[in-house]
């Protein structure tokens, strides 16, 4: 039996409250309804958003496309981001005869550029190599670096500035490698470049803080040499490029598919093949789109051997010409940074010891940056960019010590590692194709000395692609071609 | 009365629809919506929007900044014609004055300037195997290209480059060339010159007055100061104080020292701020 008490106090309410009329609904708390006046600035952001949204030119869609996924078709697909990608994407955009008239996309891996080596380089540009070629492209980038606002200058934008310190890279020669030193020089100066030739009382003349043992003659480039910010070179090309029309897209090209025709000759069958589409998948997904594409630009710097054996090149039989692959490996060098306060100071040029370690001013504080290449036998490792502090201790800082008695007191502040896009034939530039596989152009191999020239090589790849030929530097020598019939192209200068 | 009705009903339309076309605009550049104050109405105004929109007026207006630099180039051109005949001091003399400057050869007192106008009078052309000495190109367009015409004077012994626009570090890396000669050198307001820059100086062994005020590319002037005092013992460095670039702090007890006045006034210092 229901208890009176009980009864009322569940009816309570309905009892105490008026009665209400049909059709009302029974409120018992506050309303939970948003307040359209009460957030007025919120609400009209959110309502400006999605008429935005609505209108034509954004890229709202009810099928919800996933962002950022490369076209099915395009003309040129540029593989890897880095500064020789993007050069080659400006430059085929300036060289060409008519608006649009190629589709050019750039496929970059990692958006965070955490390993690239544009990035992580020291970024000094000098003309002094052995090769008139390797000259003649120093000399334009120089140029190039000059004028970089007439040439990639956008309008009502800030002017570009890539912070180029022009302290000259000062090469020291012992006894035995003075001749060739002299030599190089006299080559430099055919094509153009200012050098000068130093002797030891000179050298300890201009800077007293040097101890010249060793030293039997030097040579110090006077103009367009130096260093400078990478980033801001690889903001301009990427930006220009991309207010000219070309399109960046982030993921890996995971696979090529690839067409071939066989030519059947009595030493045997020799198989010639072409692109016609490649796979990009996209970070962090395993969603992939087929591109499917005219030609593909390998700027994949240190992973262009892993991209070109992606491709098929270089998997043929042993002994055939189908076996010769791109020799392009990552290799891993350090760079430390120290602080010296008795140091050199603003003349401090790049220095490059007889021994092959170089360091070079940073700034105004008394800080220098510097490093050493290792010898053949004692490549570290290159799964990941760890530093090696030892090598510092044992490897560079005597070499540096000798040759500048300052650098006895010196305190590392930090270090970083990069990947040089290693060449192992040749250490020089891959530049052009190959008819094995008749549409990847290669950008590639460069060994360290790619950030100096990557506008002129940008240019020289666009005019091969534009126009089937190198128009202003006759860069031949430096063709897969070379690989087939095993020339050596070598450069003495290498840092 | 049903037509005219009909008129009168769809004005507001029409007006709606124009208002519409301009809605985009709106949007991005008015302050109702609470956008942030920078993105006010756009900077060039309606040129600017045009631009942005359509590829022929981005065209025009990308080649009127090609032809500045043409201009420029223009100015800047080597006289070449004169090398063969009258010898490349020759040459020199004639950029200086055809660009406004002033020219004073070895031995003598006056300067050669072109009048008020502009024009000068060919005399100096039978002065072939005289040294020029100095040289003042102060407020001229004289560039990097520009410097082709004075890079092969072997006595020049004072360089004005005051009030140079379009003089930056890459033109300072060329006056290597007179590192036998050049005494003086003036770069007095030269807006595009940096620290970067004035390290290359450190080959020009003869130079004795180096003049760097106003110079307002440079950072940390003080720093720069003792730098460059150090990279050229022999030289005497104007125009910046060491206490330039450091910003006192107004209440600070320094011991017994005269401080320099900082080149900002008090009231515009904020402590432990260092100005551009």
């Amino acid at each position: 039996m229901i208890q009176p008490g009980r009864l009322c106090r569940a009816l309570g309410p309905l009892l105490t409250r008026p009665l209400l009329g049909p059709g009302r609904r029974l409120h018992i708390s506050h309303p939970q309804r948003r307040d359209l006046f009460s957030d007025l600035d919120k609400e009209l952001a959110k309502f400006q958003k999605k008429l935005k949204e609505s209108l034509p030119a954004s890229d709202w869609n009810p099928m919800g496309i996933t962002k950022g996924l490369p076209p099915e078709h395009a003309d040129v697909v540029i593989v890897g981001g880095g500064v020789m990608g993007w050069s080659v994407a400006y430059w085929l955009k300036a060289l060409e005869t008519q608006r649009n008239a190629l589709r050019v996309i750039v496929v970059e891996r990692d958006p965070t550029y955490s390993q690239a080596s544009t990035v992580l380089s020291v970024g000094g540009i000098r003309q002094q190599f052995s090769l008139p070629e390797n000259i003649q492209m120093s000399l334009y980038s120089a140029y190039f670096l000059r004028t970089i606002n007439e040439h990639l200058g956008i309008l009502n934008q800030p002017p570009i500035d890539i912070h180029f310190n022009h302290s000259g890279y000062l090469f020291l020669a012992s006894e035995d490698r003075a001749a060739m030193l002299e030599e190089n020089v006299h080559i430099q100066r055919d094509h153009g470049a200012s050098v000068s030739l130093l002797s030891p009382a000179q050298l300890k003349k201009k800077y007293p803080w040097m101890n010249t043992d060793g030293v039997a003659v030097a040579s110090y480039g006077l103009e367009n040499e130096g260093w400078f910010d990478p980033w801001s070179l690889l903001n301009a090309f990427r930006n220009k490029a991309m207010a000219m029309g070309v399109c960046q897209y982030f993921g890996e090209v995971k696979s090529f598919s690839v067409a071939s025709k066989t030519m059947c000759t009595e030493k045997g069958d020799v198989n010639f093949s072409r692109i016609s589409s490649l796979q990009v998948q996209m970070p962090n997904s395993l969603e992939s789109q087929p591109v499917v594409c005219a030609l593909v630009v390998n700027a994949a710097g240190p992973w262009s051997g892993e991209l070109a054996k992606r491709a098929g090149l270089g998997m043929g039989s042993q002994g055939t010409l189908e076996s010769v692959f791109l020799p392009v490996e990552p290799r891993k060098r350090y760079v430390y940074v120290w602080h010296c306060p008795d140091g050199p100071g603003l003349e401090c040029p790049m220095l490059i010891d007889t021994t092959g370690a170089y360091f070079r001013r940073d700034g105004l504080g008394g800080n220098y940056l510097g490093g050493c290449s290792p010898a053949e036998d004692e490549e570290p490792h290159i799964q990941d960019l760890e530093v090696d502090h030892d090598f510092f201790q044992e490897k560079v800082w005597p070499k540096l010590a000798h040759r500048v008695p300052v650098f006895e007191s010196l305190k590392v502040k930090s270090a970083w590692a990069g990947y040089y896009d290693y060449n192992t034939f040749d250490q020089n530039a891959v530049l052009g194709q190959t008819p094995l596989l008749e549409n990847m152009y290669f950008i590639t191999g460069f060994s360290g000395h790619g950030l100096q020239q990557s506008p002129a090589a940008g240019k020289a790849v666009a005019e091969l692609i534009l126009n089937g030929r190198f128009m202003s530097i006759d860069l031949n020598n430096f063709s897969f071609n070379r690989l087939l019939f095993h020339e050596q192209v070598l450069e003495s200068n290498i840092v | 009365m049903g037509l005219a009705g009909a008129w009168w009903i769809l004005d507001p339309f029409f007006h709606l629809l124009q208002q519409c076309r301009a809605l985009p605009h709106l949007l991005r550049s008015s302050c109702l919506f609470g956008s942030d104050p920078s993105s006010n109405l756009p900077k060039g105004g309606i040129l600017q929007y045009l631009c942005d929109r359509f590829y022929d007026i981005e065209n025009v207006l990308a080649w009127r900044e090609k032809q500045k630099y043409s201009k420029i180039e223009r100015q800047n051109r080597y006289h070449g014609h004169l090398k063969e005949y009258c010898g490349d001091d020759i040459v020199a003399v004639n950029f200086t004055l055809y660009n406004g400057g002033g020219v004073r050869f070895k031995g003598q007192e006056k300067w050669l300037r072109p009048n008020k106008r502009g024009k000068y009078s060919k005399d100096f052309l039978v002065l072939r195997d005289v040294l020029v000495e100095a040289i003042d190109l102060s407020g001229s367009v004289v560039s990097y290209d520009g410097l082709d015409n004075l890079v092969f004077l072997t006595g020049l012994k004072s360089l004005d480059l005051s009030r140079c626009p379009n003089i930056d570090d890459w033109s300072l890396s060329r006056l290597h060339v007179f590192k036998d000669s050049l005494e003086e050198l003036l770069l007095t307001g030269c807006p595009r010159v940096t620290e970067r820059g004035l390290a290359c100086l450190h080959q020009l062994e003869c130079l004795r007055h180096l003049d760097i005020s106003n110079l307002p590319s440079i950072a940390n002037k003080g720093l720069i100061l003792i730098l460059l005092e150090e990279m050229l013992p022999q030289c005497k460095v104007v125009g910046m104080d060491y206490g330039d670039g450091v910003a006192l702090d107004p209440g600070a007890q320094m011991s017994g020292d005269e401080m320099e006045e900082p080149s900002i006034p008090s009231r515009d210092r904020k402590a432990g701020e260092i100005p551009a």
